[in-house]
């Protein structure tokens, strides 16, 4: 690597400085648009105690499931879980903390987050659990909840193309938390199906400029499809 | 007779209107996409960041980078836009969707209402109905009046964990069509063939009844 190029060639080199404990934040809605292969080294790497931020958790097998089975996550901050048998008996035994965010929240925290402001208020969730607790000031004759923003010492993405300087594009509805994501890490990974050289990309249409971006690395995607529904041609 | 599901969804699509953008919840609230009148133009937003839903693929179509917010694999239609999650929740908090839709386990008197978590039962989370709700103006709640045991869903108080509260104006169940204002439920259709007593009797919060109640055609 130099000056601006992004581009690492192994796995190894990509997640380089993960360790116990950290946060991590993850692209994804469902199994649409994950970051696979940082998944994959992950467990690979065998780090444990990590926070885990991401809208879902994957399935028994596949995605951010996969971190379970060596139970290597000690927390999930995510809207909408348990789509795996194994999430729900960590959860149950207590090896497992959620922080159930509403989904927007979450997105507005990761977003925030990288944006660099702590914490914003919102309508959503409050009289509910998850406003207890929170702060309460009212706007215009309206209760809103302070929510804070989030960061992580890892930012894992998975993006369409990107150029060398880590400029990147999405696909369709594989884009969703990846952007918000992209800018809230320390350091972030961008893992993509195709790289080129800087200038192929039409800069008016990228989705992330690579300033967020700290490696880019070509990676090969299985993209299961949680729910296949068809109609008839 | 009690509305089937798809009649609930019939009679939701007659809200729409030309020009409007739309969120469907999942399950019920999904078939409304099928009442859309003819010659009406609707977008549908799915949270995931789409706007303009369209049908399921062909096989041929089949796209995994293409989903909606169940996770179905989905197209757009032409003239729909896909951007990011933030983006998504930026225009459904700042209420820029037309109309919402949405199921519920129980709605209240006070326009409270309870959608994600049984406690004790399975906890899967909340997703994106906190957002939803928070956000819209114009909801429409879709659910059957009472449970499998009889017991009301329209209640004085819900006793399930909140989705969100004082958000709800609009209920649409396989019984009646009400609106809750000042405290009090309004009646304001019933379905083919059940009587105001029914309703009367399934309704756990204070129910206002007017002298004609006019009964739902289809």
């Amino acid at each position: 690597m130099s000056g601006f190029d992004k581009v690492v060639n192994s796995y190894e080199e990509a997640m380089a400085g993960l360790d116990n404990d950290m946060t991590v934040i993850a692209g994804g809605f469902g199994l649409c648009g994950i970051p696979e292969g940082c998944i994959a080294q992950i467990k690979k790497m065998g780090v444990n105690g990590l926070t885990i931020v991401s809208n879902n958790c994957g399935v028994d097998g596949f995605g951010l499931g996969i971190l379970l089975e060596d139970k290597q996550v000690k927390k999930m901050v995510s809207s909408y879980v348990g789509e795996n048998a194994l999430f729900m008996k960590q959860l149950l035994e207590g090896e497992l903390e959620v922080e159930l965010t509403p989904q927007g929240t979450l997105a507005e925290k990761m977003r925030a987050g990288g944006a660099g402001i702590p914490a914003f208020y919102t309508a959503t969730g409050y009289g509910t659990l998850v406003g207890e607790g929170k702060d309460v000031r009212e706007f215009d004759g309206r209760n809103y909840i302070l929510e804070e923003s989030i960061t992580g010492e890892f930012a894992i993405v998975k993006g369409w193309k990107a150029d060398r300087y880590g400029n990147v594009i999405y696909r369709h509805t594989a884009q969703n938390f990846n952007p918000m994501a992209a800018t809230a890490g320390k350091i972030t990974v961008v893992e993509v199906e195709e790289i080129v050289e800087p200038g192929e990309l039409d800069p008016t249409q990228i989705h992330t400029p690579g300033i967020y971006v700290d490696r880019v690395i070509q990676g090969t995607f299985e993209k299961r499809i949680e729910q296949r529904t068809v109609r008839e041609a | 007779m009690a509305l089937s599901r798809e009649q609930m969804a019939m009679r939701v699509a007659r809200e729409l209107q030309d020009g409007y953008y739309v969120n469907l919840g999942i399950g019920i609230p999904t078939l409304v996409a099928n009442y859309i009148p003819d010659g009406m133009e609707v977008m549908l937003q799915s949270e995931n960041g789409l706007l303009g839903m369209g049908q399921f693929p062909t096989e041929d179509e089949v796209d995994a980078d293409m989903i909606n917010a169940g996770k179905q694999t989905v197209t757009a239609v032409t003239g729909a836009s896909i951007f990011s999650s933030a983006e998504s929740f930026a225009m459904i908090r700042g209420g820029h969707v037309d109309l919402t839709v949405l199921g519920a386990f129980e709605v209240d008197i006070e326009g409270n209402i309870a959608s994600y978590m049984i406690p004790g039962k399975l906890i899967k989370g909340m997703g994106g109905a906190m957002d939803l709700v928070a956000g819209a103006d114009n909801i429409i709640v879709l659910m059957t009046h009472a449970s499998k045991h009889g017991d009301s869903k329209l209640l004085t108080k819900c006793s399930l964990p909140l989705t969100g509260a004082g958000c709800i104006k609009k209920v649409l169940t396989d019984l009646a069509y009400l609106e809750i204002k000042d405290g009090k439920f309004h009646l304001k259709e019933r379905a083919p063939g059940i009587s105001v007593e029914e309703i009367i009797e399934k309704t756990e919060g204070e129910l206002v009844v007017p002298d004609h109640v006019p009964e739902m055609t289809f």
